[in-house]
């Protein structure tokens, strides 16, 4: 069974015919989306996959409106994206956290900003609990390590309930096991609030363990190589071995599959 | 033990400097080329450091903090006493300078000791000015920094003038001021404000617009209206810059305001300084400009203070 979540009426994405151009210093047209189509059922849980370079940050960015499209658009819910919006949560590549406030405060100003603080106060505690920064709720961003602060990022993003979590790279700078134990946190919170989730990510494994759809891009012509559909139930184990041929498929599609060389025969 | 006798000493350096000081005072006779002072107003400074900085050693045995600090501090207020005590031998008692200009400590103190009232008339004139010219023109620095730094057509209509008139030195506009303004008092005002706004100014708009475009898009996504990314962002974002145009604009204030007070002002630490150096009263100059270095140094700490409690997430960028 695949978890859709189709309860949920809010948060999907429909792109069409999305091209994002930019010119670069040297006065070069540099076209980081070339015409993507893609399109999101609310609640489900997307991994954008990727060499460095691809436009999986600029196709972030438009979903966030963060920056006007060439041509083409997003659509949210039926509704043409102008602008940035609470509905849209973003945790970007870099965790930009504000430097002159500290980690509660960090994550509590887009609901000082919404005017929402005093009703979801308990929201923030649960969140630092989340992401594991009980105790360093009154540290500011410089007193704490790398990891940290994505993860405090990251709980910035979540404490607004947005529909949609737009999610850039969000365990990055993670080590290995903290990185698969928020991993489990971003699952539980997405079965729980059944927000649609796009998130970008380096790692193969960890795409296969989350999503519902791997959408694998490609550079120069920046594209969509193809959509696959994790048709995996969650719970999902990570040593399962059904992951292997999702992997392989991926990993070909990329061309990091390699080659076993052909065995030499001496007789 | 031999590192504890030696911190112990460092605690009671600044009282062998004042000994060395007292020393030399009263080992030498004065140079019978200084006028005498009515009373031996440098002796009696002298045996009051001498009390104080004893009492001082003593007490920091106690206090853990004090004790700390004056281990690290103490050779150099050591060294003040030194560096007092040479003086004193240069002009006090060899008068190797001439002593009209270079009058000796008895003198100076008089100054203090028997005309305090003026000094202290001139010290309130003064922090008037300032204060009201200071905060004029902080505040109206402020709001034209965040118009510039916000607000592109207030920028391409505004920037041009602030950037002609700004680098002007304030001081030039006093013989116009003078006439403009029916009291000397506003006029004053007038250009301590005016030095003021400019560096305050200029420094909020170019912090505002050095923010990272990152912090902006961030509290986009929040939904954050416009009003919310100015003041809860780009703000708080530039306000180390801000307060470096702050730290900046009090220095030209100063400056103007010294200046102002020896052109038409009467009263004031400037005005005091121009009186006795019309009436060739030298001492009367020193006792001004010790003024003027101690007020100063009290309003950048102040001004420090105040910064370190605003700033304290960026606390150890900017020494003093
Ligand atoms: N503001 C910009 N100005 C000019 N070129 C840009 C800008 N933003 C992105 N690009 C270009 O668009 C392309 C896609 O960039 P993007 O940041 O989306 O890549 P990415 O897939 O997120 O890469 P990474 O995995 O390294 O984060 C790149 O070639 C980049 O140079
Ligand atoms: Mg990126």
């Amino acid at each position: 069974m695949v978890t859709e979540n189709k309860e949920n009426a809010k948060g999907a994405i429909h792109i069409e015919n999305l091209v994002k151009t930019f010119i670069s210093n040297e006065g070069d047209t540099v076209t980081a989306l070339n015409g993507v189509n893609l399109d999101i059922p609310a609640g489900s849980f997307v991994s954008l996959i990727g060499p460095s370079g691809c436009g999986k940050t600029t196709l972030l960015r438009q979903i966030a409106g963060l920056a006007e499209p060439t041509s083409g658009g997003v659509f949210v819910d039926g509704k043409k994206i102008t602008k940035p919006g609470a509905d849209r949560g973003f945790a970007f590549q870099q965790a930009t956290l504000f430097p002159w406030l500290n980690i509660r405060d960090n994550i509590s100003l887009g609901l000082r900003a919404r005017h929402v603080y005093k009703e979801h106060k308990q929201d923030v505690d649960e969140f630092i609990e989340t992401v594991g920064l009980k105790g360093f709720e009154k540290s500011y961003p410089h007193e704490l390590s790398g990891g940290m602060n994505q993860r405090a990022s990251l709980a910035r993003a979540l404490v607004g309930h947005p529909d949609i979590l737009l999610l850039d790279e969000p365990l990055g700078a993670l080590d290995a096991f903290t990185r698969m134990a928020m991993q489990d946190e971003i699952h539980r919170l997405w079965e729980k609030y059944k927000t649609t989730m796009v998130m970008v990510t380096h790692d193969v494994d960890e795409a296969l363990y989350l999503s519902n759809y791997v959408v694998v891009m490609k550079a120069r012509p920046s594209k969509i190589e193809q959509v696959i559909k994790i048709e995996l139930p969650f719970p999902r184990a990570r040593t399962q071995d059904t992951f292997v041929l999702y992997r392989k498929k991926i990993l070909e599609i990329l061309n990091f599959a390699g080659k076993i060389p052909e065995p030499e025969y001496y007789l | 033990m031999k590192n504890k006798i030696l911190n112990t000493l460092r605690r009671f350096l600044p009282f062998l400097g004042v000994v060395v000081a007292f020393a030399i005072h009263r080992l030498i006779e004065d140079s019978d080329e200084h006028p005498d002072a009515e009373e031996a107003y440098y002796t009696w400074i002298l045996y009051f450091f001498l009390v104080a900085t004893f009492i001082l050693g003593i007490v920091s045995t106690f206090i853990k903090k004090l004790k700390k600090s004056l281990e690290y501090s103490g050779a150099f207020w050591g060294g003040v006493g030194i560096v007092v005590a040479i003086i004193d031998i240069v002009i006090g008692k060899f008068a190797l300078f001439p002593v009209l200009f270079f009058p000796k400590y008895d003198n100076i103190l008089a100054q203090f000791f028997e005309g305090y009232e003026i000094i202290l008339k001139c010290i309130w004139h003064s922090t008037k000015l300032l204060v009201t010219g200071f905060l004029y023109g902080s505040g109206f620095g402020f709001v034209t920094g965040v118009l510039l730094g916000f607000n592109k057509k207030f920028n391409y209509w505004i920037n041009p003038y602030i950037k002609l008139i700004g680098p002007i030195p304030a001081t030039i506009w006093i013989p116009i001021s003078l006439t403009i303004f029916p009291t000397t008092f506003g006029a004053s005002v007038f250009i301590i404000a005016l030095s003021v706004w400019f560096s305050v100014a200029l420094m909020t708009s170019s912090a505002i617009q050095a923010v990272p475009k990152a912090y902006f898009e961030v509290s986009r996504t929040f939904g954050a209206s416009s009003a919310f990314q100015i003041f809860r962002v780009g703000i708080p974002a530039a306000m180390p810059s801000i307060f470096l145009g702050v730290f900046y604009g009090i220095i030209s204030a100063f400056l103007a305001l010294m200046t102002a007070e020896m052109f038409g002002v009467k009263y004031g630490i400037g005005w005091y300084i121009s009186w006795q150096k019309a009436m060739l009263v030298y001492s009367g100059v020193y006792a001004g400009i010790i003024v003027i270095a101690v007020y100063c140094m009290l309003i950048l700490t102040l001004l420090f203070k105040l910064r370190d409690k605003i700033l304290n997430w960026q606390k150890g960028t900017l020494k003093w």
